[in-house]
């Protein structure tokens, strides 16, 4: 059966399906983690004293980088495609697959680091909430690279049958890892500098 | 929508512009930290640095600036959402009617008015 | 060949004649009836799934009754087959009181009337009203029930863990929630099925904003659309929030951390040994920044179901529709900032206390005007006094009771004397129990013959309905009573350890208790009725009721893909006794001349 505008926009409200899909659970995204920041403010400012210099400031805005040149290489992945430069679009996609995985590496010693100290989440509210944070933010990275592989891999074969949902899939996926990166942006400098 | 190949080709431009920017601002809110201000101060000049930032993101490698009105619809139902959540709570919290008991570990309970 | 233009045949779950699906092949069982992507399956799956939870639901509330009838006394008939942990030589323990309790809300309100009126009502019954061949995301939609569907089997399997299920309330406060038994598969499960709804929300709102027929604009959705659209936005933007407490609970209970944990905890007499520094406030935030929007998520469908049914057996148009559909958005946007009022008594001063008893008094207008629209719709009206319109004739005075009663308790000075004591629990069942309920059980009725092809039996409908509507008054009027005389809710004895409890307002719980069995035996005809009539009952042809909406335009049951022919939409939805047209309903899929 077919669905209407899936892949064609609809006249008036000018979105596919996919497209308001995706702004959507954005939205819900944005209130999951809001929800985390609203739990920031309250344990902080509730807190006798709150630590400064636990975290690596320098590996957290080396990720930062890394999460806004993936951004860079997302968007390109699209922009590839959208010009049918298919070995541009392979090649931005796999860089921000790689780039990703290059984050969760440095959390994975960022972690590691912490808990060698003995200082996982139960030992403060600010690192509870650093790991949560940090926590459901990677979990959020490692669930784009999941899509993202599969987009490299077997989902790439819809380009040949049907390059418009191709190209429209590739935009969802970019959409929400940009969202990705702009929670960073605002985790960054909330739980490392501040 | 940007299906027009020409004008994919500026926006490009405008992406690895829009990338570099992003990372200038990465450092400028880094050094900011040297600076030691007084907590509002560091505050503000934390978000309104990021709050630049994500809207780059959110303008230009979202297409945000260019999108239709539900999407907007939604998203502005969505930060009004988001701004009750951050700011409501906490003034529930200051507008306390008096100290909490003290608990028997000897530091003060959370929540109390006033930072 | 009839006047909708429609192509007729095609009746039965398989239609022959595809016009536009050449691919199409024939799924086996399991695609076809158990993971099928087609919103009717999976919107009777929830239906089912729903009613089920909500039949479970109920038996632990008859159980609880006992408890308050008869305090002490063994539990008839399963008491010695729960065991030892439960029910010491069948009488209940404490523990498992307040696990019956906890359990019962959860239970109710997640798995069984949100489910039922959003996921079932609003997967069968939406599409067809807006002319779509299906949800925007089938795939999703089949996904969205299985994940409903673990979360509902977790939280049944928390009551065979050791230490029981969860029994610190449907509110989980903390610290109690953290140190408490059974805690951990509840926020499990809620984690699942906050999961399901987000992702039917989403295909909630893109179907309705993207899939409409042609000629459907906004303002000629039928207001059932326009309640499910508004619910969705709830349960998007207000389930998050949920979600992430939830995730922070089990981190206090799994992990050690102090989200919620104050310093200083003493239990059983060892100090605990946490960070501390924890808010417990802020789970209450968190929670009731949810679980208030929830509330109008449980009874925003209801009305959507009555005023079908109001129009439909009125055989008028609705009065107000436009102030219907603005008074549906205008609560959606309220309900966000209304929801300490759950909190008054948590030591909030007067500012904020001041504030959310005003945004509260605000969000009782829209209600209103929503109640006085279908009441006015009554006036001058050709009443046909089926059961689905007994149903929703019942809703109306009976949320009206509900929404009254809320008023002292939405008041920060009457709170303080009313919060927590029975008369919050009469308050709420109003307005669930013979408020939505009532309206669900009018939609089972109502859209029964589009679903099957066959109509229910109206005798045993009306004895379901007399009896449900008498018992129901019996079991939650006294409850005011009870509350205003200052007895306590969620005690395990009933209130007899407090000297203000004794004589009227514990012999009432002898009264309710015997009402509530009563109740439960009503319930036998209408399953008896349910399940015959799906075999037996009389059948239909598409539009048995006379009605105006898309719906009726399809056979009984639709096939797959529903319309056979593109619906075109020529008017508003409640056309009904048009001045000068040939029969008393105009519907909205009918050309102007044949």
């Amino acid at each position: 059966m077919n669905i209407p505008y899936t892949v064609e926009e609809r006249p008036d409200t000018g979105l596919t399906n996919g497209k308001l899909g995706i702004w959507l659970f954005l939205a819900s995204e944005v209130m999951l983690f809001g929800a985390l920041f609203s739990t920031y403010i309250i344990l902080r400012t509730g807190a006798p004293e709150w630590p400064h210099g636990e975290l690596n400031i320098l590996l957290g805005a080396i990720n930062t980088v890394i999460l806004i040149t993936s951004s860079v290489t997302m968007v390109m992945a699209w922009a590839s495609l959208k010009l049918k430069d298919w070995a541009k679009h392979r090649l931005y996609l796999i860089a921000t697959f790689v780039l990703a995985g290059v984050f969760l590496v440095n959390k994975y010693f960022e972690y590691k680091d912490h808990f060698d100290k003995g200082e996982g989440p139960w030992h403060s509210t600010f690192t509870a909430i650093y790991f949560t944070l940090t926590g459901l933010h990677g979990l959020h990275i490692l669930g784009g690279m999941i899509v993202m592989l599969y987009l490299i891999g077997p989902g790439a074969r819809l380009w040949k049958k049907n390059p418009d949902q191709f190209a429209n899939r590739i935009e969802a996926t970019g959409l929400y890892w940009h969202f990705v990166d702009l929670v960073w942006i605002f985790l960054f400098p909330v739980l490392y500098l501040l | 929508m940007h299906s027009d190949s020409a004008e994919v080709k500026k926006s490009i431009r405008t992406y690895m512009m829009i990338g570099l920017a992003l990372l200038a601002f990465t450092g400028i809110t880094v050094a900011a930290n040297q600076f030691h201000f007084g907590v509002p101060v560091a505050v503000a000049v934390a978000l309104i640095i990021a709050t630049m930032k994500g809207s780059m993101v959110a303008s230009v490698f979202m297409h945000l600036s260019h999108e239709k009105k539900w999407v907007y619809g939604a998203l502005i139902l969505t930060v009004l959402g988001f701004l009750i959540l951050m700011t409501v709570p906490s003034f529930t919290n200051a507008d306390s009617i008096g100290q909490p008991v003290p608990a028997i570990g000897g530091a003060p309970a959370g929540g109390h008015s006033g930072h | 060949m009839d006047k909708t233009g429609i192509h007729p045949g095609g009746e039965g779950v398989q239609a022959v004649a595809h016009g536009h699906d050449p691919h199409h092949e024939e799924l086996g069982f399991w695609r076809k009836y158990v993971f099928s992507v087609d919103h009717k399956v999976i919107g009777i799956q929830y239906a089912f799934t729903g009613l089920l939870f909500l039949l479970f639901g109920f038996t632990l509330m008859m159980i609880m009754r006992w408890q308050l009838a008869y305090p002490g006394r063994p539990i008839p008939l399963i008491g010695l087959w729960l065991g030892q942990a439960r029910a010491p030589m069948g009488i209940m323990l404490p523990e498992f009181y307040n696990q019956l309790g906890a359990m019962h809300g959860t239970i109710m309100v997640f798995m069984g009337v949100v489910p039922l009126a959003v996921g079932g009502f609003g997967n069968f019954v939406m599409p067809l009203q807006i002319g779509a061949p299906d949800m925007a995301f089938p795939k999703l939609n089949m996904m969205s029930y299985w994940v409903y569907f673990v979360g509902g089997v977790t939280m049944l399997a928390s009551f065979f863990m050791r230490g029981g299920a969860a029994q610190s309330g449907w509110t989980s406060y903390p610290p109690l929630a953290v140190i408490s038994d059974g805690q951990t598969m509840w926020l499990i499960g809620m984690i699942f099925l906050i999961t399901s709804s987000l992702l039917g929300s989403i295909n909630f709102i893109v179907t309705i904003v993207q899939l409409r027929a042609k000629g459907l604009s906004y303002m000629r959705l039928p207001f059932f659309v326009w309640a499910q659209f508004v619910t969705s936005f709830l349960l998007l933007l207000a389930f998050p929030p949920l979600e992430a407490a939830g995730v922070l609970q089990l981190m206090d209970r799994v992990a050690g951390t102090s989200f919620f944990m104050p310093s200083g905890l003493v239990v059983s007499g060892k100090v605990l040994t946490i960070s501390g520094n924890g808010n417990p406030l802020l789970w209450q935030h968190l929670f009731w920044f949810l679980a208030h929007p929830e509330v109008y998520v449980l009874i925003l469908p209801a009305m959507g179901i009555v005023a079908e049914i109001i129009a439909n057996n009125t055989r008028k148009p609705l009065w107000g529709y436009k102030a219907l559909v603005y008074s549906v958005t205008f609560l959606g946007f309220m309900s966000f900032i209304v929801w300490a009022h759950h909190m008054f008594m948590t030591g909030m001063g007067t500012t904020m206390s001041a504030f959310f008893q005003t945004t509260t008094m605000i969000i009782s207008i829209p209600s209103v005007v929503i109640l006085t629209a279908l009441l006015l719709s009554l006036w001058g009206a050709s009443i046909r006094f089926t059961t689905p319109m007994l149903f929703a004739l019942a809703f109306l005075p009976m949320f009206g009771i509900g929404g009254l009663t809320g008023l002292p308790l939405g008041l920060a000075p009457s709170d303080i004397h009313l919060h927590d004591t029975y008369y919050v629990i009469g308050h709420f069942h109003y307005v669930v129990a013979p408020g939505t309920i009532f309206a669900l059980f009018a939609g089972i009725y109502y859209w029964f013959p589009k679903a099957t092809g066959r109509k229910m039996n109206e005798l045993l409908g009306a004895i379901h309905f007399w009896g449900s509507f008498i018992c129901i008054n019996i079991v939650f009027m006294p409850m005011f009573i009870q509350g205003l005389a200052g007895m306590n809710r969620r005690m395990y004895d009933g209130g007899a350890q407090y000297a203000h409890n004794a004589g009227l307002p514990l012999k009432l719980n002898l009264v309710i208790g015997m009402a509530a069995w009563t109740l439960g035996l009503f319930q036998i005809p209408f399953i008896i009725n349910f399940f015959t009539s799906i075999f037996w009952g009389k059948t239909v042809d598409r539009n048995p009721w006379e009605a105006t909406t898309l719906e009726w335009s399809t056979p009984s049951p639709p096939g797959h893909g529903n319309f056979l022919t593109e619906p075109i939409v020529y008017r508003a939805p409640y056309e009904y006794s048009v001045p000068g047209a040939a029969k008393d309903f105009s519907p909205q899929f009918e050309p102007e001349k044949a």
